[in-house]
């Protein structure tokens, strides 16, 4: 498994980036997760698919940072991850969105996509009060790769608006621009195309591959629209109640028994 | 008719990102400014400095520094009128300990001082949020008031209980003490208001500013893209109560001159900057001028109207003032919690199209 291999699509998939070994997370006496293990390489489209309760967002509270299993190791980029606070994965380079909408309503989205940078800014608060010289320059430097990310999602138009004023989709894009601003080597999506028409996810889909494709990031995602998980992701992980029933391209777990049985549904007599 | 974007083009973000992005704001910026430093100076009396003047911009510095706490990072404090009783003891001690050292410097200690205490108290921003916050400053605020009532040293054991500012001076001419010209004494608030403002908006239009709000408007969120909570709320109480308690300082050695804690440092103190902050506006640093100015006058105009115009009885003027003081928060917050601030953005949204909105 430590082998690069490349897609039938042309696309280079790297080593092991993230590793998950016998995860297991209880809430008092509830078991969210039960002993879960699986990879994600360097490069790939990793999705997280399963029925509602099943653990997903958990898994990515896990891996970012929110919640502490009391079993297993995570392994980022070939190094045991120590118990870390969301803040400290953020600095490693892991980023994400959330299920529902989490951007900071009081801000312009240039703001909010600045606010993605602030793991690259160095300034201290001196060097800040005064403005001119340090602070400034690093502002700048900060906006030209934000500008870049505006550019390719196609958000130029709205960069001065308060996020508060935008439509759902719109938002649901700042938050990827945002997550993206912070240059992450593993990008975090928690259900992007939750409550999207077929128009916008289609536009989503695109941006996901492209992200994937030009930035070279590796992708994690939870999501429901079979259609898109199937056609977007190189492998799929199936949980159900915790556990992993699945887990291959997405080939492999269409044709995977217990992931029809349990996900897609028993056939009726 | 010249209050336009069109025309005014940015080619720079350095152009971008500055303070009055349209051209008709910064030279009506340079103009007060001209206003207040070349003109205000030669024509102020002590009427005009004492009742009005130099606490608006004593006033000022409180309210952008509360507006810092509050405004930008969104954590509720009743504790300002305590923390800037740390910045007038410390004043009164500096002065009185190092009298021959510049009393401007005196009061940039003190403001360090405050921001030292004023982070302290800050640690339990980390565990309680809202309301329970706003308790906890409260009991800072006790804390402090008793503590330099109790405590003979901070007021070097003068029987009265009281502090009093000394004479002190900047470049020759008095600045504190009972022979201040009312001149001087607006000129050292001047520049003080202009340098807080400054750093206050550098600090909150930069990454600082940015991790601030983002505590403010989601903490989850400001925490996944790497934001560490316990320092952006320290540092905002710290910078918060560093422009609060060079307030205290000036409003102990510059205005007052005497104080005894609890009357001048009092709760009220607290309710009355919290009120500038949000009659005036959360999250702005115009807003902040705004309410201080507001709340200064107010009870000034009121005076002038109700009794020296239509000769009512002070007291129904000084209840009067109350009621509406009152009532203007009670508007303020459901109506229009972004406060005057707000009504002046608006109001320039529209002059971007006036005269032809389409």
């Amino acid at each position: 498994m430590k082998d690069s291999y490349i897609t039938p699509d042309g696309r280079t998939i790297g080593g092991v980036l993230m590793d998950m070994r016998g995860i297991t997370l209880r809430f008092g006496g509830v078991e969210a997760i039960k002993n879960i293990s699986f990879d994600i390489r360097e490069g790939e489209i990793r999705a997280i698919i399963g029925p509602n309760g099943a653990g997903k967002s958990s898994m990515l509270n896990v891996i970012s940072g929110f919640y502490h299993p009391q079993d297993g190791e995570v392994w980022f980029r070939g190094a045991k991850r120590p118990t870390m606070r969301p803040y400290d994965v953020a600095r490693q380079g892991i980023a994400r969105t959330f299920q529902n909408i989490a951007l900071f309503e009081g801000m312009s989205v240039l703001d909010n996509i600045m606010c993605g940078r602030l793991t690259h800014m160095k300034t201290g608060i001196f060097s800040q009060a005064i403005w001119h010289g340090a602070a400034q320059r690093e502002e700048v430097e900060n906006r030209e790769a934000v500008e870049r990310i505006i550019d390719f999602l196609e958000i130029q138009a709205i960069r001065k608006t308060p996020v508060g004023r935008l439509p759902y989709g719109l938002k649901k894009r700042v938050e990827l621009a945002r997550a993206l601003a912070a240059e992450p080597k593993l990008l975090l999506l928690d259900e992007p195309m939750a409550g999207m028409n077929v128009e916008e996810k289609e536009d989503m889909s695109r941006f996901i591959l492209d992200v994937n494709d030009e930035f070279g990031t590796t992708i994690a995602l939870i999501e429901h629209d079979m259609g898109v998980v199937m056609d977007l992701s190189d492998r799929v992980v199936v949980m159900d109640y915790g556990r992993k029933i699945g887990d291959g391209t997405p080939d492999e777990v269409r044709g995977n028994q217990e992931v029809i049985d349990a996900y897609l549904g028993v056939a009726h007599d | 008719m010249f209050y336009r974007e069109a025309g005014d083009f940015k080619t720079s973000y350095e152009a971008d990102s500055q303070t009055f992005p349209i051209k008709f704001d910064r030279y009506r910026f340079w103009a007060m400014l001209a206003v207040a430093y070349l003109v205000i100076p030669f024509i102020i009396n002590d009427y005009w400095a004492n009742a009005i003047l130099v606490p608006f911009l004593i006033y000022t510095i409180a309210a952008i520094g509360l507006n810092i706490l509050t405004g930008y990072c969104g954590q509720v404090s009743l504790g300002t009128g305590g923390f800037m009783a740390v910045g007038a003891y410390a004043m009164y001690k500096l002065m009185t300990s190092f009298p021959d050292v510049s009393v401007v410097i005196h009061v940039i200690l003190a403001g360090g001082i405050t921001a030292v205490v004023g982070a302290a108290f800050g640690l339990p921003s980390l565990r309680i949020k809202g309301f329970y916050l706003a308790v906890a400053t409260l009991a800072a605020q006790f804390f402090l008031v008793w503590l330099f009532n109790k405590v003979a040293w901070f007021y070097n054991y003068s029987a009265s209980g009281q502090i009093n500012a000394p004479e002190r001076f900047v470049g020759g001419i008095a600045v504190t003490g009972p022979n201040t010209d009312a001149w001087a004494k607006y000129m050292i608030c001047l520049v003080f208001v202009t340098v807080c403002a400054i750093i206050a908006r550098n600090l909150t239009r930069g990454t600082m500013g940015r991790k601030w709000m983002a505590i403010r408007d989601m903490d989850i969120a400001a925490e996944i893209i790497g934001v560490n909570p316990l320092q952006a709320k320290l540092t905002a109480f710290a910078v918060s109560s560093f422009f609060i308690g060079i307030s205290g300082a000036l409003f102990f050695s510059v205005y007052l001159g005497a104080v005894e804690v609890g009357e001048a440092f009092g709760i009220q103190k607290s309710f009355l900057v919290l009120f500038m902050v949000i009659i005036g506006g959360l999250g702005s640093i115009f807003g902040s001028f705004a309410g201080a100015g507001f709340l200064v006058l107010l009870p000034v105009a009121l005076k002038v109207i109700g009794v020296d115009l239509l000769g009512w009885p002070t007291d129904i003027v000084a209840h009067l003032q109350l009621v509406i003081i009152g009532a203007l928060i009670m508007f303020f917050l459901i109506k229009e919690p972004h406060g005057l601030a707000q009504f002046w953005r608006i109001a320039k949204e529209k002059l971007r199209l006036w005269p032809f909105p389409y």
